[in-house]
């Protein structure tokens, strides 16, 4: 099963134009800058949006297809969504809330609710809470409810707009587990978090100016972003560790020193620009420096993209003459370092 | 003051800074006791002692059972059509909004007499519309209960539209748009989702147009007629009353009032501005 999107949607003053996108099971990242038509991709496939023109198909049935005057509407789509706004129903008590969708496909007011408190437990909504309105929650836990909320029914597809950006720190392992859980649904993760991107998702939409610039497994879109944005964005180095204090420690066991300190599993990310590389040990201020070997080159233009192989498998953006002059080729050596304050823990 | 009862402060403007000039704030109050005095001088008049009798005549029984049924079925047709009204006026574009709103708008300004003789040219028995209810199926509106109701739903209907036009407005359709992605089709997202949100206003709608149907007078007068225990109201029976019983007005304009004051009490802050 897959959607398939090949149209366009009109809103005033620009348009979004998408050209034979295939979305398949599992998560897809949808990124891009602000206002490149992410959140309108959401919406047409929710049916919030009609296509202008081109064809919508959910699992081999026409959802959207002007052309042949077919469109269904977004409440017979299956398709959940999370709201960047989230958009809870302020006269419903958190349970139901949750339970609304449920109710909707006709379940009656105990399974519903039954089935809502399981949700909401898996999501981390204590149980003192579900009896309250969504006003009386924090940020955060409206967050996880609106999570819930779209997951209940157990729509085929679902899109989720910026899912994390106000879930505290502490939760969103959690959810993000949630969300890349079921491998038979297909997930739309918009998002601007390149943590998102390196954990649950598997394959990549790159969005630019209203157009699809580029697609693919995270790795083919790491290594064709399609445009600027996507390169920095995708470029950011993604590690995992266990943190004490300001040390991290990695996988392999490298030591990187944080500016901020923390405590247990941890992501630490940094541009890929962030990393320096030299032929010899550096001296200097950054405390964070290790030999590796180098794997791969990728020149493109005055940029070149240096792939780094153990102990941390990460990107360095340097300039082409700088490749030059280091005389970069793939299995020599070389020192990489880092500035502790390049680094943004996350936990 | 202290930092506690600044905190306690009522909401609103800061005393200090926006305070309007001496002159103004005298002529304000010349304005406040303008509509303060009938009250007070009617409360001065009220014959207190005798109030329960004068209430208990026949006649002004009549008419309170008048008013009641009259008022009651204006306001369950102001909500039966204001609704869908205002979800059109707040939902739909509108080829030429401007003078569809005015149009809803204005039996709000108009002469209640006025709205009257327009109902009989409209309604009556030779009007436009009223001839063929009379002779399709033998109904005629004017001077009849059904016609008070009519004159009184004109009036009121505006008072509950464009309250709740202004909250389907504010609310927007974010929360039909979730509803739909949860599979809430459009007649079960009214029922669940849209209806619940604007309950405040529908309540402060539905009270504003019963208060107005209450004190509903001259198109009642000009299109119902005043015949006693059809279309004689409460506010006819008190024009009538202050020639033979200045008394009994003082007493029924009495009642009249504490039933609008009580409205516009109980429909509080919320959903009047402050």
């Amino acid at each position: 099963m897959t959607v398939e999107l090949d149209g366009s949607v009109v809103r005033p003053g620009w348009a979004l134009r998408v050209d034979r996108l295939e979305i398949d099971e599992g998560v897809t990242a949808v990124i891009g800058a602000n206002g490149t038509g992410k959140t309108t991709l959401g919406r047409a496939v929710a049916g919030l949006d009609r296509l202008a023109s081109g064809r919508l198909t959910i699992a081999g049935s026409v959802a959207d297809d002007p052309a042949a005057g077919v469109f269904v509407p977004a409440s017979r789509r299956r398709v959940g969504m999370v709201f960047q706004d989230l958009r809870l129903f302020g006269h419903l008590r958190v349970i139901d809330n949750v339970a609304f969708g449920l109710r909707r496909a006709g379940a009656d007011r105990a399974t519903a609710r039954r089935k809502a408190g399981a949700l909401l437990e898996q999501v981390g909504v204590d149980s003192a809470m579900w009896t309250r309105r969504p006003a009386a929650l924090s940020g955060g836990q409206r967050q996880r409810v609106a999570i819930a909320r779209a997951l209940a029914p157990d729509p085929q597809v679902l899109i989720v707009d910026e899912p994390l950006a106000s879930v505290d720190s502490s939760g969103r392992a959690g959810l993000r587990a949630l969300i890349g859980e079921s491998p038979a649904r297909h997930t739309l993760l918009i998002t601007h978090d390149p943590v998102d991107v390196a954990t649950v998702a598997r394959r990549v939409v790159v969005l630019d100016g209203g157009a699809v610039a580029g697609r693919g497994s995270v790795t083919e879109v790491t290594a064709r972003p399609g445009c600027e944005w996507a390169a920095t964005f995708l470029g950011a180095n993604v590690v995992s560790g266990l943190a004490e204090g300001t040390s991290v420690t990695t996988a392999t066991g490298l030591v990187l020193t944080v500016a901020t300190e923390a405590t247990g599993p941890v992501y630490v990310t940094f541009p890929a620009h962030a990393v320096t590389l030299h032929r010899d040990r550096p001296a200097g201020s950054a405390r964070n420096a290790w030999q590796a070997e180098l794997a791969r080159v990728d020149v493109d233009g005055e940029r070149a993209r240096v792939h780094l192989a153990g102990p941390l498998a990460v990107r360095a953006d340097i300039t082409r003459r700088s490749a030059d002059e280091l005389e970069l080729r793939p299995g020599v050596t070389v020192w990489a370092s880092l500035k502790a304050t390049e680094l943004t823990v996350v936990t | 003051m202290n930092v506690s009862s600044g905190a306690r402060a009522a909401p609103g403007p800061d005393p200090g800074v926006s305070r309007p000039p001496a002159a103004l704030t005298a002529v304000g109050f010349v304005a406040l006791g303008l509509l303060a005095l009938p009250l007070v001088g009617l409360l001065q008049r009220a014959p207190w002692s005798a109030l329960p009798s004068v209430l208990g005549e026949s006649e002004v029984l009549e008419a309170l059972r008048v008013s009641l049924v009259v008022s009651l079925l204006a306001t369950a047709a102001c909500v039966v059509l204001g609704l869908p009204l205002a979800f059109v006026l707040a939902r739909r574009r509108l080829r030429f909004g401007r003078v569809v709103r005015a149009i809803v708008m204005l039996p709000m300004v108009l002469p209640p007499v006025v709205a009257g003789t327009a109902l009989l040219f409209a309604l009556g028995r030779r009007g436009l519309v009223g001839q063929w209810l009379d002779s399709w199926f033998g109904v005629s509106l004017p001077f009849t209960t059904a016609g008070a109701v009519v004159a009184a739903a004109f009036v009121a209907l505006p008072f509950f539209v464009v309250t709740v036009e202004a909250a389907l407005r504010q609310a927007g359709d974010d929360l039909d748009e979730a509803a739909a992605t949860l599979g809430a089709g459009a007649w079960s997202t009214l029922a669940h989702v849209t209806l619940p949100t604007i309950r405040p206003a529908l309540a402060a709608g539905t009270a504003l147009a019963w208060a107005r149907a209450v004190g509903e007078f001259g198109a009642t007068l000009t299109f119902a007629g005043n015949f006693p225990g059809r279309t004689r109201t409460l506010p006819l029976e008190t024009y009538l009353a202050l020639e033979r019983n200045p008394e009994a007005a003082v007493a029924i304009s009495l009642v009249l009032m504490a039933v609008a004051l009580a409205v516009l009490i109980t429909l509080r802050d919320r959903w009047m501005p402050r």
